[in-house]
């Protein structure tokens, strides 16, 4: 029997396993959606194709399966643009399925034509324009196999009209036959070795784990390492979660944001252990002078991370669960006299390290001043009343930098937050599939009042499927990141950061069929969130109006040595 | 900063010669020459591209090249026993008088005369790049009026393996 392209394309995402779908139909995807209608997935219509993406982007951080959102030719392919290089920068496994003109109208400049394949060839991990329906099968077998293996990332697929009515029979592959995308997942034996024998000759060991900890699955066996060899361990952005955020040995997120003691941990250390962590300029900082005294591990699935913007002395290319695992189990079998060799030196170390942690924590003034909220305050509030077990994401700027300070992960696929893009808009739909994607538990979109605004539409979606999300607004009524750059690095000249004639967020849930709450001091900030938390119906939107120039702090000055903290305490 | 010669297999498929450009293009590294072409398997097209750069960004450029799906292999083949060749077509201008001249030189480098007007003459000529430098050298004093060239492709000796 022969079938469609579009039944093969449906047909295909089933057998792939996609149970959901992020999407706004047009023209070119109308054969698509009308055999979605026949199809056991789910289609989630959004209102706007940069939601489809994000909200795809959020249901894999927090399930661990690929996204998948789907969008017309033309104006439908190009909104997808941000969020599919948001899910590029952090490695998020997306399916992005895009319509495009029949294949005759090709170069054309045909209605609603966009050459998307070439605009996202920057930011898709590969992306393929299938100009027959009989390539379709293999296309979406090689496109999820791409997305999900290796470092993961977005693959988009342009699929002309004329292919999505063309008929052929199908037969989907079982195996993908790429003999040039071969990922390497277990560590190189020797470098096991290596790796093991440095960490047992280290004094001052500290563990710095990314985003690749958690794409990894390696949480179970950090937490073996450390058990093995007791020492620090900070995280980036998007490493939170995969290290329990409660455990004493915790020191919290190093970098621009970071605490004291994770800062001067690195500036210590004589032995970094990077695992899936990119050494980024924002936790960096001025180069050279990061880590001066530390030999490097590198653990990374992707070769082209090591010695990137570091020299490495021991890379060791593969997964980080995998690779992990094999280095304890060679600690595990070394001797006891191994293990005892550099121990006391060790102890010292991790005593001091958290002596910093508990010198100089990260703090705040009062829960509430004349001056409003402290939006830490508001954060720290959420943790409370979600005993830490919520799933939270962010939008970008100062509400992402407190949610990562002061809401503690312990679970990995808790935290979704742009990090490597730094995308507002993002939290709000990236939230809408985090729930769908977790149906019974708390999701919590941390929000900023300019953020909140730049994909405010999705929450006609949520109200559509009545999906209770929870928007908490830290609301300031300025661009706060931008603002506070403006009064620490520009003498306080707010350029273009004020944001006073918003409107009434309160009112705007209320149009949209949401609730709206709002809270001005600490008492209502503790009822509200208990209010927002019991509903399980349909969204609910929290404005919590905060101190107008609150600062995140500590903060180290863009390009400067992590030792130049302002506002850590150590001044 | 030394110049490299890198042979990249790719698959032939639309699009693969835009993913390699545009690769060098966003992350900075410079092209001197790329030259690419179908192989003896019709799947398989070959590139060999020169450039000149750093230890460091030579690895980027090998690892960022390895990360894309349609690259088959890659192999720096600089310090590798290797044929390499360009072809180059030079019109230059030419009177009477200097016309032998001219084609004494060309008889000297072993290229070919390929096109004879009254004021110019075409030639051709393959070579590594310093002898096609050495030849042009030679050719300015008359005045070179137009030139293209193909950029360097090239094979590893049978026997350097």
């Amino acid at each position: 029997m022969k079938l469609s392209g579009a039944e093969i394309l449906v047909q295909s995402l089933v057998r792939e396993g996609v149970e959901v779908i992020f999407g706004y139909p047009g023209g070119a995807v109308l054969e698509i959606y009308d055999k979605i209608l026949d199809s056991p997935i789910r289609h989630y219509l959004v209102r706007h194709e940069q939601g489809a993406a994000h909200a795809a982007d959020g249901y894999a951080r927090t399930t661990g399966r690929p996204g998948v959102c789907l969008a017309t030719s033309g104006p439908g392919a190009t909104n997808l643009v941000t969020g599919i290089a948001t899910a590029y920068m952090d490695s998020v496994p997306l399916i992005a399925i895009t319509g495009q003109v029949a294949t005759s109208l090709l170069g054309t400049d045909a209605f609603q034509e966009a050459d998307i394949t070439g605009i996202t060839l920057p930011i898709t991990k590969h992306n393929y324009l299938v100009k027959k329906v009989e390539d379709l099968p293999r296309v979406i077998k090689e496109a999820f196999h791409i997305a999900t293996t290796g470092r993961p990332g977005p693959v988009l697929v342009d699929l002309p009209k004329d292919v999505t009515v063309a008929q052929t029979t199908f037969q989907y592959p079982d195996r993908v036959d790429l003999p040039s995308y071969r990922p390497t997942l277990t560590g190189h034996p020797r470098q096991i070795e290596r790796a093991a024998a440095e960490i047992l000759a280290a004094s001052k060991p500290l563990l710095y784990v990314g985003g690749g900890a958690i794409s990894g699955c390696a949480s179970a066996a950090l937490a073996k390492l450390v058990e093995l060899v007791p020492m620090p361990v900070t995280a980036t952005l998007m490493g939170l979660g995969a290290f329990p955020g409660t455990d004493p040995k915790f020191l919290g997120m190093l970098g621009m944001h970071g605490t004291v003691a994770a800062n001067y941990a690195t500036l210590e250390a004589d032995l970094v252990i990077a695992v899936g962590a990119r050494f980024d300029d924002r936790v960096t900082g001025y180069l050279p002078s990061f880590a001066p005294k530390a030999k490097i591990i590198h653990i990374d699935i992707d070769p082209a991370e090591i010695g990137k913007n570091v020299p490495v002395d021991i890379p060791i290319v593969g997964d980080a669960g995998l690779v992990l695992a094999d280095i304890v189990k060679v600690l595990a079998a070394s001797s006891a006299e191994a293990r005892a060799q550099k121990a006391a030196e060790r102890e010292d170390w991790l005593t001091r390290v958290l002596r910093w942690k508990a010198d100089y924590p990260l703090k705040y003034g009062q829960p509430e001043s004349p001056t409003g909220l402290a939006p830490q305050f508001v954060v720290e509030e959420l943790y409370r009343q979600t005993n830490g077990e919520a799933i939270i994401t962010t939008e970008v700027g100062q509400n992402q930098m407190w949610t990562a300070q002061f809401y503690r992960f312990d679970r990995p696929r808790s935290l979704a937050s742009s990090g490597g893009l730094g995308t507002m808009g993002y939290g709000l739909p990236a939230a809408i599939g985090a729930q769908i994607g977790n149906p019974g538990r708390t999701v919590i979109n941390v929000s900023g009042d300019g953020s909140f605004l730049m994909n405010v539409q999705e929450l006609a979606t949520a109200v559509q499927y009545g999906i209770p999300i929870k928007v908490a607004i830290l609301n300031n009524q300025f661009l706060g990141m931008v603002r506070q750059w403006q009064e620490l690095f520009y003498n306080h000249r707010y350029s273009q950061s004020c944001l006073r004639s918003n409107p009434d967020n309160v009112k705007i849930a209320e149009a949209f069929g949401a609730v709206g709450l709002r809270a001005t001091n600490a008492q209502e900030t503790k009822e509200v969130i208990a209010e927002a938390l019991a509903i399980t119906d349909r969204p609910v939107v929290m404005d919590f109006m905060v101190d107008r120039e609150a600062n995140v702090l500590p903060i180290v000055p863009p390009n400067a040595s992590l030792d130049k903290m302002i506002g850590g305490g150590t001044q | 900063m030394s110049r490299h010669v890198i042979s990249v297999l790719v698959n032939n498929k639309p699009g693969v010669l835009t993913r390699i450009a545009g690769l060098f293009a966003r992350r900075g590294f410079n092209i001197d020459s790329l030259a690419v072409g179908e192989t003896q398997d019709p799947a398989v097209s070959l590139m060999t591209i020169v450039v000149t750069a750093n230890s460091a960004t030579l690895e980027q450029i090998n690892k960022q090249l390895n990360k894309l799906i349609d690259v088959i292999k890659i192999v720096d083949i600089t310090d590798v026993p290797s044929v390499l060749r360009e072809l180059m077509l030079v019109k230059v201008s030419a009177t009477p008088a200097n016309r032998s001249e001219i084609s004494q030189i060309v008889n000297i480098f072993r290229a070919k005369i390929v096109d004879v007007a009254p004021t110019a003459l075409t030639i051709e000529i393959t070579g590594d790049e310093s002898k096609l430098t050495a030849f042009l050298q030679m050719l300015i004093p008359y005045g070179i009026i137009e030139l293209a060239r193909t950029g360097t492709i090239a094979l590893v000796r049978s026997n350097a393996k």
